[in-house]
């Protein structure tokens, strides 16, 4: 069976600059990959090109078996994305901004209506479905993107930075409803990050810096052994050209 | 490659993946409830937004109100189709005004994709799984949706100044309409995909509305324009804008222009053509500009 995301060799240049090298990446079903990066590690890049809103300038991407390149739309149906910027309306309601997102994926408003039921209740925001976006705090929000990527019922789930700027409390209701979909629900997720505590020892995870991988394997594995995956991660991203790819594979 | 951690969970995800690979339908019918949902949610934020609506009503009517009255007496308009008799000029521009309020809409809306495009929502619409160019169709009628609403609430108010506009004028304006505001719409939406940021709203207000604007039939007949020179007839002639409002003013009066259609619907496909290739990912501005912060050098 097709893994739920693969990126092999994907390279993306702005102009002379390269964003991203020669990366490979697969996300197996069912499976929760942290990709971890420091800022400007090409993380936003790569999701841009797996959502295609950048073309695949070289290398190939497939979602749940689908090219990228050949069959977009069947690709884009399987996959959900919370992206680092907000992008709910903040005029609209909850209920109005779900709905707008249903209509994009071609699901109509009465099928649409129970699943919004559902979800909402997933992320705990059922008695918000009226309120307007503005008057949710920013870990609210972040949960209705959450609840809104989802809506569609994709297997893949990409996420980009969702705890940023968050308090501590929010960020763990948000690690564990995403967690929660992944055990429950065999949902396969992507989750861009620099955070380490939400990193389980088991998750797998991969290292981007500058553009390019410089670690990957399960989590607890990434570092020598006695290292936290945080000191790992300094380290790695401290001296990235004195020390060859490592793989924990 | 490691097992899930759960084999139930393996089990589910593959179910998941036979039965249930998307909610939505990718047919002609969901492109139709996508078109439905984008078209709501633009009407939605344009009654959301009030003062976004006084204002593109304050604009014409600050025209009817003291433009054309101030030059009713020495601009009188003598009989040029489709008027059948001399008109007086506050129901000559009446036409023009209500296109106005499209140029002005279609401007602005296309450029409130510019601010989509900082803000991110225009990445939530573009990873729709339709074919992005039917996304932007679908946002350019949701744009032309609100400056119908516009247009149509502006001619209720000039309906005090005598018109004369027949009643069956006003329904046989709405395809007319429908033409002009999805031309300049994929104007605005072309000229979006050029502009790198909101501010250059501005420069778009001197070096394209105001030219398109005055340099038209909407404020006076072209042979008027002729009259005083010869240059300036044919640039209004050639301006897409006055034949927007010619299609228009005759369309309201019940009659159908078809040079001017066809130069209407020609430019539309155009412009709207020449957007599609700059919002392609593999080609247009999604590919040249906007890399992510520290990412793109």
């Amino acid at each position: 069976m097709s893994a739920a995301l693969e990126v092999a060799g994907v390279s993306h240049r702005f102009g002379q600059r390269a964003a991203l090298s020669d990366v490979s990446i697969t996300v197996e079903r069912g499976h929760f990959m942290a990709l971890l990066g420091p800022n400007g590690a090409g993380k936003t890049t790569l999701f841009s090109v797996i959502t295609r809103l950048y073309n695949n300038q070289e290398g190939r991407v497939s979602i749940l078996g689908h090219p990228l390149d050949r069959e977009p739309s069947r690709a884009l149906a399987g996959l959900g994305v919370v992206f680092q910027a907000r992008t709910l309306d903040t005029d609209l309601t909850v209920a109005q901004n779900l709905h707008y997102h249903a209509s994009l994926h071609g699901i109509g408003r009465a099928a649409a209506r129970s699943r919004i039921e559902t979800l909402l209740a997933r992320v705990g925001l059922a008695e918000r479905r009226d309120d307007k976006i503005r008057t949710l705090s920013g870990g609210q929000s972040r949960r209705i993107e959450i609840a809104r990527s989802l809506i569609h019922a994709p297997r893949l789930l990409l996420l980009d930075e969702p705890t940023v700027g968050l308090d501590l409390e929010s960020r763990a209701d948000i690690v564990a409803i995403v967690r929660a979909l992944v055990r429950e629900e065999g949902l396969s997720v992507l989750w861009a990050t620099h955070i380490f505590e939400e990193i389980s020892s088991e998750d797998d995870a991969v290292v981007l810096h500058k553009g390019r991988i410089v670690a990957r394997g399960r989590a607890g594995e990434i570092g020598a052994p006695g290292e936290t995956l945080e000191a790992a991660f300094r380290r790695l991203v401290a001296e990235p050209d004195k020390r060859a790819v490592k793989s924990a594979a | 490659m490691r097992s899930p951690p759960n084999p139930a969970v393996a089990a589910r995800a593959e179910d998941g993946a036979k039965t249930v690979p998307h909610a939505g339908r990718l047919d002609a019918v969901g492109y139709l409830i996508a078109l439905g949902g984008i078209v709501r949610r633009e009407l939605l934020r344009f009654f959301h937004q009030k003062e976004r609506f006084f204002s593109a009503m304050v604009r014409p009517l600050v025209w009817l109100f003291i433009f054309a009255a101030g030059f009713r007496n020495t601009l009188g308009t003598s009989i040029v189709p489709p008027y059948e008799t001399y008109v007086l000029y506050e129901a000559y521009v009446v036409p023009g005004l209500a296109v106005m309020i499209q140029l002005f809409n279609g401007m602005q809306s296309s450029l409130s994709m510019v601010y989509d495009r900082e803000v991110g929502s225009m990445k939530v619409l573009l990873t729709s799984p339709y074919p992005r160019w039917s996304l932007l169709l679908a946002k350019l009628i949701a744009g032309v949706s609100v400056s119908i609403v516009q247009a149509y609430a502006f001619l209720a108010i000039a309906w005090f100044w005598e018109t004369g506009i027949p009643p069956v004028g006003y329904l046989a304006a709405l395809p007319a309409f429908l033409a002009s505001g999805l031309m300049l719409g994929a104007i605005g939406l072309f000229l979006s995909s050029l502009v790198r940021q909101l501010e250059n709203f501005a420069s778009v207000m001197n070096f394209v509305i105001f030219p398109m604007f005055f340099a038209s039939s909407a404020l006076y007949p072209l042979w008027q324009v002729r009259a005083s020179s010869e240059w300036l007839y044919l640039i209004c002639q050639a301006n897409p804008f006055t034949h927007a409002v010619e299609l228009v003013r005759f369309a309201l009066y019940g009659r159908f222009e078809p040079v001017a259609c066809a130069v209407v619907v020609g430019t539309g496909l155009l412009f709207f053509t020449l957007a599609a290739i700059a919002y392609d990912p593999g080609r247009g501005i999604m590919a040249r500009r906007g890399g992510p912060a520290g990412e793109a050098a």
